[in-house]
């Protein structure tokens, strides 16, 4: 089969690899219809997550249909089922997945000593992403073997198409959960950092959670429209002081709940002098991530307010002002989407027409094209904002 | 490089058979290239000063040397990152700083002038090669190329904004599954309104 699969810093291939096999009872193999490139599969084209290995296949945001179960799977899957996969990989049966902890289940990193090393505990097992994780090969491949199959699917119905329901398996929880974090009040200013993908949707989700107003911040203007279009008043940190509008906007009290949907690889720039100092870190390997956006939040947000976090960190920052932090009472809230607790609820929106997850596809092409559209999505080239792959 | 890490995939994981496209394009490539040279070139400016002065008869310059070395070695780095413009136009800025000693070094009384002119003509060759990578480069990743759009009908709400605001707002149900364990301690998910 065709997939895409990582060979080196900015180097992605589509190259023929095996079938994937059924490995245990509990797996699936699916034929994949869609997939998409999310945002923090370009932290792995960078090279900024560590434990990434030659011939690892990217892709975590997927579906397809199931063309073969193992012997293990009872009846909540069968052949012909059409399925979203999440990109945790959760057993259902541990102690975290019955609290709901499903990116953090105790079961499904086979790399789990790995992982107990790096992070005191293992976290799941993911797709497409880090050996630390697992190492479990991504979707953006002809056909995907899905463990714990039983338990890591989403079903969906036909009468949906792939590109509304596809960012179930991703970005549309990972966007409602950064805002449900944030436990929005309706006199709330919400701020969101980062108009890609995951901030799209978090500005849709903390609009349909009632907040007063959404504001979103970027220096792209096509993705700032998009963002406008979404209901969010945008802030261009390129042409204005986002301190000056947060105050404007906000009465000079600052915003109750703030998300910070960039992550580690924040803009860097001469008007912001320390992520110049966070990228010369970064290049002489002093620093994992720049943490720009972080200090922002931290020295803008209302004292009692919430941060919330669904951007991808790898590992260490430098000059986090904790201190500040902790004087002005802020609560942090982040982690890995656990992508299955949403779900159902999410399913249910799409399909009484609250959301259209659909509208954040900018791009859509065949897996063969998927080497340079890494560049294009990388270098935000021809107004891309998401690009979906059709295997 | 396959094929060692095809050697320590799991048995049921697909293993690379045959390497297609890349999204490394030719101007990256040279990039790295001339990255990994600079790197080396800096290296034996470092350690090997006193070698390179006495071959081009700049006795007394052995720091100099060593100082363009670690310029070297950081254009190197910088070019070997994702930032391979800012690390390019930094190779040509050192270039022209090396023409400028080289130039200096052409008086009459240096009797290994000839060696400092060869010397010259190579920077001068390998300027010309990192101009050439800096425009194909930043051609490639401009982030102008292709068309520019307004996504400025795309709310995502086929009801409107208006009319979807709060919607959700009494609805969020706690999502978490009830425990089915005596030990389990049920609890909601943070931040689940009702």
């Amino acid at each position: 089969m065709r997939a895409l699969v990582w060979h080196g810093k900015e180097d992605i291939r589509c190259d023929t690899v095996s079938d994937p096999e059924i490995e245990h009872s509990r797996d699936a193999i699916i034929k994949v219809s869609s997939c998409a490139i999310c945002g923090s599969d370009l932290h792995l084209f960078h090279n900024f997550i560590p434990a990434m290995m030659p011939g690892d296949i990217m892709g975590h945001e997927m579906m397809g249909e199931v063309v073969e179960i193992g012997s293990g799977i009872n009846d909540s899957l069968k052949k012909g089922d059409r399925i979203v996969v999440p990109f945790t990989i959760n057993c259902g049966e541990c102690d975290q997945c019955k609290r709901g902890n499903f990116s953090v289940c105790e079961r499904t990193n086979r790399n789990k000593e790995m992982a107990d090393k790096a992070f005191g505990h293992t976290t799941a097992g993911l797709f497409g992403y880090t050996h630390l994780t697992g190492g479990y090969p991504g979707g953006q491949a002809e056909y995907l073997r899905v463990p714990f199959a039983d338990k890591t699917h989403i079903k969906v119905p036909d009468s949906l198409t792939d590109e509304q329901v596809l960012f179930l398996g991703d970005i549309f929880p990972t966007g409602w959960q950064a805002a449900v974090h944030c436990d929005i009040e309706p006199t709330d200013t919400v701020v969101v950092w980062g108009c890609g993908p995951v901030g799209q949707m978090t500005i849709r989700s903390a609009v349909l959670l009632g907040a007063k107003q959404v504001v979103a911040i970027d220096c792209i203007p096509e993705r700032l429209s998009m963002a406008e279009a979404g209901g969010a008043i945008t802030i261009n940190f390129g042409k204005e002081s986002v301190i000056e509008r947060l105050n404007e906007l906000t009465d000079g009290k600052g915003p109750e709940k703030c998300i910070d949907a960039v992550g580690l690889e924040s803009h860097v720039s001469m008007g912001q002098p320390d992520t110049l100092l966070d990228r010369a870190k970064q290049v002489v390997m002093l620093e994992n991530d720049r943490p720009h956006v972080l200090r922002e939040m931290i020295y803008v947000c209302r004292p009692g307010g919430i941060i919330s976090i669904p951007g991808v960190y790898s590992g260490l920052v430098d000059k986090i002002p904790i201190g500040m932090a902790m004087n002005k009472g802020l609560s942090f809230r982040m982690g890995q989407t656990h992508v299955r607790r949403w779900t159902d609820d999410l399913l249910r929106r799409i399909e009484e027409g609250q959301i259209d997850p659909s509208f954040v596809i900018t791009h859509t092409v065949g897996l063969e094209e998927g080497p340079e559209m890494y560049k294009v999505f990388r270098d935000k080239q021809d107004s891309c904002i998401k690009v979906v792959l059709k295997p | 490089m396959s094929f060692l890490s095809n050697i320590t995939r799991s048995e049921g994981d697909p293993k690379v058979l045959r390497s297609g496209p890349s999204s490394l394009g030719s101007s990256d490539r040279l990039a790295r290239n001339l990255g990994w040279f600079s790197i080396g070139l800096g290296l034996a400016e470092v350690f090997a000063a006193s070698t390179i002065t006495r071959a081009l008869g700049m006795h007394g310059k052995e720091n100099v040397v060593r100082a363009y070395g670690v310029r070297e070695i950081t254009s190197g780095f910088i070019t070997l990152s994702v930032d391979k413009q800012a690390g390019l136009a930094s190779r040509i800025a050192g270039d022209a700083l090396d023409i400028a000693t080289l130039t200096s070094a052409l008086r009459p009384d240096n009797h290994k002038r000839e060696n400092v002119a060869l010397a010259l003509a190579v920077v001068a060759g390998i300027t010309l090669v990192d101009i050439i990578a800096t425009t194909t480069s930043t051609v490639r990743h401009s982030s102008s190329r292709g068309q520019r759009r307004s996504y400025d009908d795309r709310s995502g709400f086929p009801r409107g904004v208006e009319a979807s605001r709060g919607a959700a707002r009494n609805q969020l149900a706690d999502r978490r599954p009830t425990p089915t364990t005596t030990n389990s301690r049920p609890s909601k998910p943070a931040g689940a309104g009702e």
